[in-house]
């Protein structure tokens, strides 16, 4: 799967508050929750973005809270896909489990300037700036994980295979 | 090679031989946890499955804390849905109404998570049971529906970092001071993907409460765990309240880690985060002048009856700063009647605080204690993010409850000592 949509940029240790702010917590309505993604660290965010644009973002992107509604805020605002010099690990594995794909290379991330445009080839892995043209490689994705990617996230693994 | 507290339990609890750092492997989970904002999404995933089976209704764990007593339409029909899926699939461990506690003080009290389990929780705090040398971790909505149908979680095996806290503790200093040092230290992502593991004389030396404070903000170092090794202090808390066996699990000696890192408690004052980082401490010292609108005492932090004593011993006889509010939450039904049979909330009222329900609540801006544009609040919570107790331009300070105390008489971020003789 391919991937391409204009990058916004957000910096270091954006935390779950700020991905979703706990006070949008009284519904998991996608539909609800995206109207808010990213508003305390960028209040315009959902007007601004097109279906398909990519979170560019520095190190420990979704610190904080385990909540899943970051992710699914995330995925339901139209953004593709999360590019960042690392993750924390909640949001990590729930972006698998739920079938947000995210990227990491801190390469990328220091590289890639707000309003570029970006292409990212989910199978390889490869990061292209098409308004610089460079390429970038992001860090390989264990065995595992590839499986539930393929099996469209953790509830539809364990209906397929009958356990984890 | 020898093995750490982490990887034996990990042990106990895997078939995978021979495991190491990085390998991703299959873990029977001991306690599944859940609450009212988290829970909703998971039963969510388990009805729209076609996995319509609950592995072990007895590890299954909700708690109704977060937007309780309900704070709205839309919080009522989340705890309703989750009230509902409980009573469907008798799952006992449902805690509703007044047996509603903030949920990592309320499990260890009940003895319902122990010392050498595995433990999951929907909930990022769910770290604090490391404290009694159980492996404990926070994990999302779709791990933990995972965990109810099959009983299992996935996990990528941590490699552990070591904390060795020596000397003598200094004057009004606890746990919550220890652990904010320590992240101030390595950053909110300097433990990320590792387990901690803390030890010490200074550690032996605290109460069990003490000890949940530190683990519960291991997560805000970003770590997987923060365990601490079982002493006779865990034996004597545990003992009475376990209704299942337990194994309590030490490191060898020539276990591996991954750093080893040590703290001499003469060099560390009582600790004050600064917005918007759990990383941003300062020593009360070097605090300078910070004057505040709310102090907020209460939550898995610094909830417990333990916290409680400090603030009274501070406050009482005192009155708090005109104009200020301050919000006294004990974390259970059990430490609330406690502080009443202590004479705490004669104290606390008396003093002019407000005293409230068992509730997560203001801790993450949800209801009872939300702050306007501009304030500042010091809580004894574990997280100052942006917006995180309010106003997205509202400031959030972390402490203990004896820095708490002291600065809801003061009206500014004080020292214990400035108001005790």
């Amino acid at each position: 799967m391919i991937f391409k949509g204009q990058a916004f940029l957000f910096g270091d240790d954006i935390d779950t508050d700020a991905i979703i702010p706990a006070r949008y917590l009284n519904t998991s309505d996608p539909e609800e929750l995206k109207k808010h993604c990213m508003e305390d660290a960028d209040p315009e965010f959902f007007s601004k973005i097109s279906a398909g644009d990519i979170i560019v973002a520095g190190k420990n992107f979704g610190c904080g809270s385990s909540r899943e509604h970051a992710p699914i805020a995330i995925k339901a605002s139209g953004i593709s896909c999360v590019i960042a010099s690392s993750f924390a690990r909640i949001f990590f594995r729930n972006s698998f489990n739920m079938g947000l794909p995210i990227f990491e290379s801190d390469e990328a991330s220091r590289e890639i300037r707000q309003g570029d445009i970006v292409e990212v080839d989910a199978s390889s892995g490869e990061i292209r700036n098409i308004s610089t043209g460079k390429t970038y490689k992001a860090k390989p994705i264990p065995g595992f994980m590839q499986d539930l990617i393929e099996d469209g996230g953790l509830i539809k693994h364990i209906e397929k295979t009958g356990k984890i | 090679m020898g093995m750490t507290i982490a990887e034996k339990i990990l042990q106990a609890h895997t078939d995978t031989l021979n495991f190491k750092p990085g390998d991703i492997i299959k873990v029977n989970v001991d306690v599944a946890l859940a609450n009212d904002i988290t829970a909703p999404i998971a039963i969510k995933a388990f009805t729209s499955s076609g996995v319509n089976r609950v592995a072990d209704p007895d590890k299954v764990v909700f708690v109704l804390d977060h937007f309780t007593p309900n704070k709205d339409i839309a919080s009522a029909n989340q705890c309703k849905m989750v009230r509902d899926f409980a009573h469907e699939y008798g799952i006992e461990n449902f805690f509703d109404g007044g047996d509603v506690g903030v949920e990592h003080a309320l499990l260890p009290e009940k003895g319902l998570v122990l010392p050498g389990d595995f433990i999951i929780g929907a909930d990022s705090h769910t770290c604090t049971y490391g404290a009694l040398g159980a492996f404990a971790t926070g994990v999302g909505s779709t791990d933990l529906a995972a965990a109810i149908m099959t009983g299992q979680a996935w996990i990528k095996v941590p490699s552990t970092m070591k904390f060795t806290f020596t000397g003598e503790l200094q004057p009004w200093v606890g746990g919550k001071d220890l652990v904010l040092y320590l992240i101030g230290d390595i950053g909110v992502d300097g433990g990320l993907y590792h387990v901690l593991e803390i030890d010490g004389p200074a550690i032996s030396s605290l109460d069990v409460s003490n000890r949940l404070t530190i683990s519960n903000m291991a997560i805000e170092a970003g770590a997987k765990a923060g365990i601490i090794p079982p002493d006779e202090k865990t034996e004597a808390y545990v003992r009475p309240r376990a209704k299942r066996p337990y194994a309590m699990y030490e490191s060898d000696p020539d276990a591996d880690y991954i750093s080893v890192r040590e703290y001499d408690c003469a060099n560390i004052e009582p600790q004050v985060a600064f917005p918007h980082l759990p990383e941003n401490t300062r020593g009360i010292s070097e605090v300078g002048e910070v004057r505040i609108d709310q102090v907020l005492i209460g939550s898995c932090t610094n909830g417990r009856i333990e916290d409680l004593r400090i603030a009274a011993q501070i406050l009482e006889g005192k009155k708090v700063a005109k104009g200020l509010r301050c919000i006294v939450l004990p974390a259970t039904p059990e430490i609330f009647l406690a502080a009443e049979n202590e004479g705490l909330i004669k104290i606390f009222l008396d003093a002019g605080a407000i005293l409230g329900p068992p509730t997560c609540g203001p801790c993450l801006g949800g209801h009872m204690g939300i702050l306007a544009q501009g304030e500042k609040a010091l809580a004894t919570t574990n997280r100052n993010f942006v917006g995180r107790m309010g106003d997205p331009k509202s400031e959030v300070y972390l402490s203990g409850p004896a820095v708490a105390a002291a600065s809801a008489i003061t009206g500014k971020i004080s020292s214990p000592q400035e108001v005790t003789s």
